[in-house]
């Protein structure tokens, strides 16, 4: 798989891509060709399409319309997708989005080398350079999850690399890193590509300064190109010097309006004391240090910025001050006053805006306004003109009847602010206020912010890892997990360190602070593992499934909440249902009305209180004592006996015994009537046998003979049935979660732009879940056995088998639930209504299927619960052999066949 | 305070807008009160009906096909005749629930007054028809019996006679006495599913941050979401109790409504603050569900109304005592089928509000922590 020496090769061509959400074009009719070996750049704002351009291109996002070509590929066929994917790498946006937080980096590595076919010595070699390279080797048994922002990405680029490809895309690879992690990035990406010239690299980046370094550009608008070519040519056609700028005139040639230029306003000296100090603040989470030691003061009416990459404590900080946070050591003083969750007077004078975008979706612009308006208690004759005054100067006036998630990211920004300003506020805390908005909405921002501060006297504390907005703050502190490295105006920094420029300034300070990360280093031999025979088809499958399968079992294992779901849930309910679950009547409360008061009657009610089926409460004196010991439910049974009971019973004038009942629980209410006779009748039989007493004698005798359960005792009845359900609904949840969950989080898209097959994923997905499945059941089977001492009077053989069957059946289920579900809440949901009626209802277990109705009948024998439950209660209850079993054992073999290729069928490798 | 209260107010009313305007909830709601209450209600579970009986019959007899006609709908599915020799095998594959063996000779020892005896075969496993309907069938051949030597002049007489009487529900009708605790289920879980995960979303979104750097505690904006969404499921129960159960069931209804709307609104107080308290133990939407499902499971299946309370061991009623459900059940048993007035039920009353009260505390003490917990992991 040599590179085309022919330079004029093109590697990826696109021809009439449009792309639509619902009725919004991410992509309108885009053409675009990428040279082989090329190096181009993507850029534009947030929400412009290039996410989509990028994924539809590595094979992630199904074509909607037009057609693209790459390395030779047609992506609409699938096996020709299939055959171009092992030459591309796809890396998606979001800081290490695609990888397994729970997993190490070499695990991580080796998952993805597992998903292309490479011989187990090409794959540890190739690891070991790219760990070398990327400076991660000394971290490969640390846990994706715990590396910083720019480790991350380097991971997730050797991930990406571990494979040898030929196009090599990145989406917004640098967005959120410090500006160290990001040149060692390109550092890595340069080195590469000098010794790899046949790459071809396309990038998408909001940093319009990191474009430079490209040979190409296309530039996108709304889902329009607006310009593409070598980075000259579209510089040239804008008339620009810099990549900002011809960003901002092409969009305007495209009918974008330009802002007049504002001019700065110009700070007046500050006066008093300082708007917020801060001493020494440390913030841990567990053994994690999120701020360290962090002091500084801000003055009023300045603007303060902190500049940092994500994750390195700017929020936390922020979040300290504001109150939401508590410190774990050190102090702050906010406006000259400690501070104090409980302190709502200094919360009026305070307004936070919070990274992501928190105000209320369901309320419109005007809607959010007001119930801020109100929540600060504005007075009422003043609510309306501010409200008017805040749409005005943030020039929300246009949008103000709708609803916040239909506006542009940039006028979502701003209502935001507006609302953080609406009670006039003397500090604002402004988090990330910026991140992905384009640059002259940008601009546009921060003269609202300027004017606030330098006009209004506002202290504006924002944080933000865009250094050129940092440029713009009146002073501010480098940050750097979770220590403040330096603090002053841009200047003083610049001159401190001997720099030019910021980015250089902060570089230099953030390499003195820093450990030294190893320089990577890109050594020739990285450049190709020899060409290696791939494996045979049925071998890939094998080692597609094993990759998988072995991620998720990790997965899983390493996750608390979700083992402790799979193993206590079922232990716990079954211990609650087997022993809650009661039908059996005992000490019931009863009380007597006796108006007799002979020696009979009162041996009566001696026999019935010393019952287990009943517990006497006070007895009755009169009729309205009989109807308030029913009306408070003191008692569920009453029995009257007449006067002249004895003597009529002794006489054979068969005297009649009066049971009331509480009929507000009619299956209680007729169990307590049949209990109630039968002891009655056992005790007359034995007084009269005792008296020698003339007793009529009965035409026929009754004998029930209980199968299966003398005792009659509910738990043995019913534990099965609970093993069954349980099973049932918390496997199908757990496993169809484990699919969602990828969808969710994103990791499903390394599925569809790598060549492995939707079964083999699905298949992967399932094993472990069975495992861990199957592991629960035993656990519940030697529970029910030593715990609530159920006897197995059947085969063990057959329960073991039926219940791998079942188990494995369960997983099934949840992967065919997961196919249609888009959330992990969906699925969740859906699981339990969809196992939950039949598993309950038609299955036998509260009641036979034989009783129920033909429709219900077919239910039953349609869903695996009810064949499960065959097993289950003849080898526990009925004590059947083996041979017993032979169709409910073929009928589990079938389901799980049926569901996954329902689920095969139905589940789309790529995304729409 | 005024401000507090203030506050409540205002909060409330958007959780009011975010509750009717997720149309999805809605219908879910809807459908919650009206159809599924009905479905259930109406194809009660655990009335004994269409029971699977086989009949093995070796006397086919006069008497003997008297007692096979008697067995009939709706308790009983026609008989079906059977080999007595298969009888195992039948029983073996949960063909029956029962099986009535009559022997040979039946009539002509019955008329002998020799004192037959019957076998009634019964499957143990099927605890909820095996024990009413070994009594079912018992009461059926006395009748069937008497009447028959009744007939022949023969007369037969037990040594006591029993007359029963229920009271509030006469005929023992399932579908009341299932409609009434389907409506409490169904609370249950509309009230902890849709304050939980709004508590959840919130959080998942930051909304709740953005409010607590206002002026605004965390006991408004739980007493905000409980009282919206409590407001949303009360007027539900209202008008499903109104409509759906006295309306299209035609179940009457003995008890004060005004009173069982009181016990409503404090029902709904401590199982919503049970949600919001849920809502703060998880920092995601997955594992709330996770952790509200079996709860929500626990409550339908323990709280009194399946299978009476009395029947549960000791520590299960001590922990079942702990969940306002328990309380709620026996509350509406009082209330709407024996007319319990106030002074019979105040306990019932006092304990759901100590519980929410205790749940609104833990939540109230988690509200921070759980901020502090979520971005931890960041």
């Amino acid at each position: 798989m040599a590179s085309e020496p022919d330079s004029g090769a093109i590697a990826v061509r696109l021809a009439g891509i449009t792309h639509r959400y619902g009725v919004i074009a991410a992509l309108d009719d885009a053409a675009l060709a990428f040279p082989a070996g090329s190096d181009t750049a993507i850029i534009g704002p947030d929400g412009v399409g290039k996410s989509t351009l990028l994924a539809l291109i590595a094979g992630a996002r199904k074509i909607q319309s037009g057609a693209i070509e790459v390395l030779g590929a047609d992506m609409k066929s699938a096996t020709q997708r299939t055959r171009a994917a092992p030459r591309i790498a796809f890396m998606p946006q979001g800081l290490g989005r695609n990888l397994y937080p729970s997993l190490s980096v070499a695990e991580n590595i080796n998952f993805f080398a597992n998903l292309y076919a490479t011989s187990p010595e090409a794959r540890r070699q190739r690891r070991e350079h790219l760990l070398k390279a990327t400076g991660l080797a000394p971290f490969s048994d640390r846990p994706a999850g715990q590396l910083s922002g720019g480790m991350r990405q380097k991971l997730s680029l050797c991930c990406a690399l571990v494979h040898d490809p030929d196009l090599l895309i990145l989406d917004e690879p640098t967005t959120g890193i410090d500006p160290l992690s990001r040149r060692q990035f390109w550092q890595l990406v340069d080195g590469i590509r000098a010794i790899q010239p046949g790459l071809t690299l396309i990038v998408a980046t909001a940093y319009m300064e990191e474009a430079e370094r490209f040979g190409r550009l296309v530039v996108m608008d709304k889902g329009k190109v607006l310009a593409e070519g070598t980075k000259a040519q579209v510089l040239e056609r804008a008339g620009a010097g810099k990549v900002e700028e011809a960003f901002i005139a092409l969009r305007h040639d495209h009918g974008g309006t330009r802002p007049a230029d504002a001019k700065p306003f110009i700070r007046p000296p500050s006066e008093g004391p300082p708007a917020i100090v801060a001493r020494g603040l440390t913030r841990r989470f567990g053994d994690f240090t999120a701020v360290d030691n962090v002091s500084f003061e801000i003055a009023r009416g300045e603007i303060f910025g902190f500049l940092g990459s994500n994750g390195c404590g700017k929020s936390t900080t922020m979040k300290m001050l504001t109150g939401l946070l508590p410190a774990s050591s050190g102090s702050a003083t906010l406006l000259g006053r400690p501070i104090d969750a409980a302190d709502i007077e200094t919360r009026r004078r305070v307004g936070y805006l919070s990274q992501s975008f928190s105000l209320y979706g369901e309320l419109t612009v005007l809607g959010n306004l007001q119930l801020h308006a109100k929540l600060f208690r504005l007075a009422r004759a003043e609510r309306a003109d501010r409200i008017r005054e805040t749409l005005a100067r943030f020039d929300l006036e246009s949008v103000a009847d709708s609803f916040p998630e239909t506006l542009p990211l940039g006028v979502r920004q701003r209502l935001q602010l507006a609302v953080a300003c609406l009670h006039k506020p003397e500090v604002l805390i402004l988090d990330e206020p910026t991140s992905g908005v384009d640059p002259e909405t940008r601009d546009a921002f921060w003269h609202l912010l300027s004017e606030l501060s330098h006009r209004d006297g506002v202290t504006i504390f924002i944080s933000t890892h865009f250094l050129h907005e940092a440029e713009r703050c009146d002073r501010l502190s480098f940050m750097h997990a979770g220590k403040v490295l330096a603090v002053g105006t841009p200047d003083e920094l610049r001159r401190q360190e001997n720099a030019d420029t910021l980015e250089a300034a902060f570089i230099s300070c953030l390499e003195k602070h820093t450990e030294p990360v190893p320089e990577a280093v890109v050594s020739p031999t990285l450049v190709r593992s020899e060409d290696v025979r791939p494996p045979g088809r049925l071998l890939t499958w094998f080692n597609w499934v094993t990759a998988f399968s072995r991620r998720e079992a990790r997965e899983v294992w390493r996750d608390p909440v979700r083992l402790s779901f799979a193993f206590l849930a079922p232990l716990i309910l079954l211990i609650t249902f087997a022993r809650g679950i009661s039908f059996d009547i005992e000490s019931l409360p009863f009380s007597i009305f006796d108006r007799d008061q002979s020696a009979q009657s009162q041996s009566l009610t001696l026999h019935l209180s010393g019952s287990r089926y009943f517990s006497e409460r006070r007895p009755a004196l009169s009729d309205l004592d009989v109807d308030r010991r029913l009306q408070s439910g003191e008692a569920a049974l009453v029995v009257e006996i007449p006067p002249g009971f004895g003597r009529d019973l002794l006489a054979g004038r068969q005297p009649t015994l009066s049971l009331w009942l509480d009929g507000a629980n009619p299956s209680r209410a007729n169990t307590a009537r049949g209990y109630a006779e039968g002891v009655t009748q056992s005790f007359i039989a034995s007084l009269l046998k005792e008296e020698q007493a003339e007793s009529p004698r009965l035409p026929v005798n009754l004998e029930p003979r209980f199968l299966y359960n003398q005792d009659f005792r509910s738990v043995f009845a019913m534990t099965p049935g609970v093993i069954m359900f349980l099973t049932m609904l918390i496997f199908a949840m757990m496993t169809a979660l484990g699919v969602t969950r990828e969808r969710e989080i994103g990791s499903i898209v390394n599925l569809s732009v790598s060549p492995a097959t939707t079964g083999a994923f699905l298949v992967g997905k399932f094993l472990p879940y069975t495992g861990i499945g199957y592991l629960a059941f035993l656990l519940m089977v030697v529970f029910a056995v030593f715990g609530l001492g159920l006897p197995i009077k059947g085969s063990l053989v057959a329960l073991l088998l039926g219940g791998l069957l079942y188990v494995v059946t369960a997983a099934a289920f949840g992967i065919l639930v997961s196919t249609f579900v888009r959330s992990q809440v969906a699925a969740i949901f859906a699981c339990a209504l969809l196992t939950m009626l039949p598993a309950l209802n038609f299955s036998g277990f509260l009641q036979p299927v034989s009783n129920l109705s033909p429709v219900a009948q077919v239910i039953g024998l349609g869903f695996p619960s009810s064949w499960f439950q065959q097993i289950s209660i003849g080898v526990f209850a009925k004590g059947l052999p083996f041979e017993a079993f032979w169709k409910p054992f073929a009928a589990l073999a079938l389901f799980p066949l049926i569901f996954l290729m329902l689920a095969s069928a139905m589940l789309d490798k790529q995304e729409k | 305070m005024w401000r507090w209260i203030a506050n409540t107010a205002d909060l409330g009313i958007k959780e009011l807008a975010s509750v009717l305007r997720d149309r999805a909830m809605m219908i879910f709601i809807i459908w919650a009160f009206s159809g599924a209450i009905y479905l259930v209600a109406s194809g009660a579970n655990l009335e004994m009906r269409d029971a699977s009986v086989g009949f093995a019959d070796h006397d086919k007899s006069q008497i003997s096909l008297r007692i096979r006609d008697a067995l009939r709908k709706p308790s009983f599915s026609p008989p079906v005749s059977l080999d007595p020799a298969a009888i195992d095998k039948a029983m073996d594959d949960a063909r029956f629930t029962f099986v009535l063996v009559v022997p040979p000779r039946f009539e002509q020892d019955l008329l002998a007054g020799r004192q037959p005896t019957l076998q009634l075969v019964v499957d143990a496993t099927a605890m909820t028809q095996a024990g009413i309907g070994t009594g079912y069938i018992s009461h059926i051949l006395s009748r069937e019996i008497e009447a028959f030597l009744d007939a022949r002049g023969m007369k037969t007489a037990a040594p006591v006679a029993f007359t029963v009487r229920s009271f509030f529900n006469p005929n023992l009708e399932e579908s009341r006495h299932m409609a009434v605790m389907e409506i409490v289920n169904n609370v249950c879980l509309l009230s902890i599913i849709l304050v939980g995960a709004a508590v959840v979303r919130e959080r998942e979104h930051g909304t709740i941050e953005h409010l607590l750097v206002m002026p605004v505690t965390p006991s408004v904006i739980v007493f905000a979401k409980i009282w919206a969404n409590g407001l949303v499921v009360l007027i539900a129960v209202f008008l499903s109790l109104n409509l759906v159960a006295r309306g299209a069931m035609g179940i009457p209804i003995s008890g004060s409504i005004a009173l069982y709307m009181l016990g409503a609104v404090v029902f709904l107080f401590s199982v919503m603050a049970l949600g919001v308290m849920l809502g703060t133990l998880t920092p995601s939407m997955p594992q709330f569900a996770l952790l509200a499902f079996p709860t929500i499971i626990v409550m339908e299946v323990l709280s009194g109304g399946m299978t009476p309370i009395e029947s549960m061991p000791p520590y299960l009623r001590v922990v079942m005592s702990a969940v306002p459900s328990t309380h709620y059940v026996k509350f509406s048993q009082g209330v709407l089928f024996r007319d319990a007035p106030l002074a019979l039920v105040w306990p019932e009353l006092v304990w759901m509000a100590v519980l929410g009260a205790l749940y609104v505390i833990i939540a109230l003490g988690r509200f921070r922590a759980m901020l502090a917990g979520a971005n931890g992991g960041r």
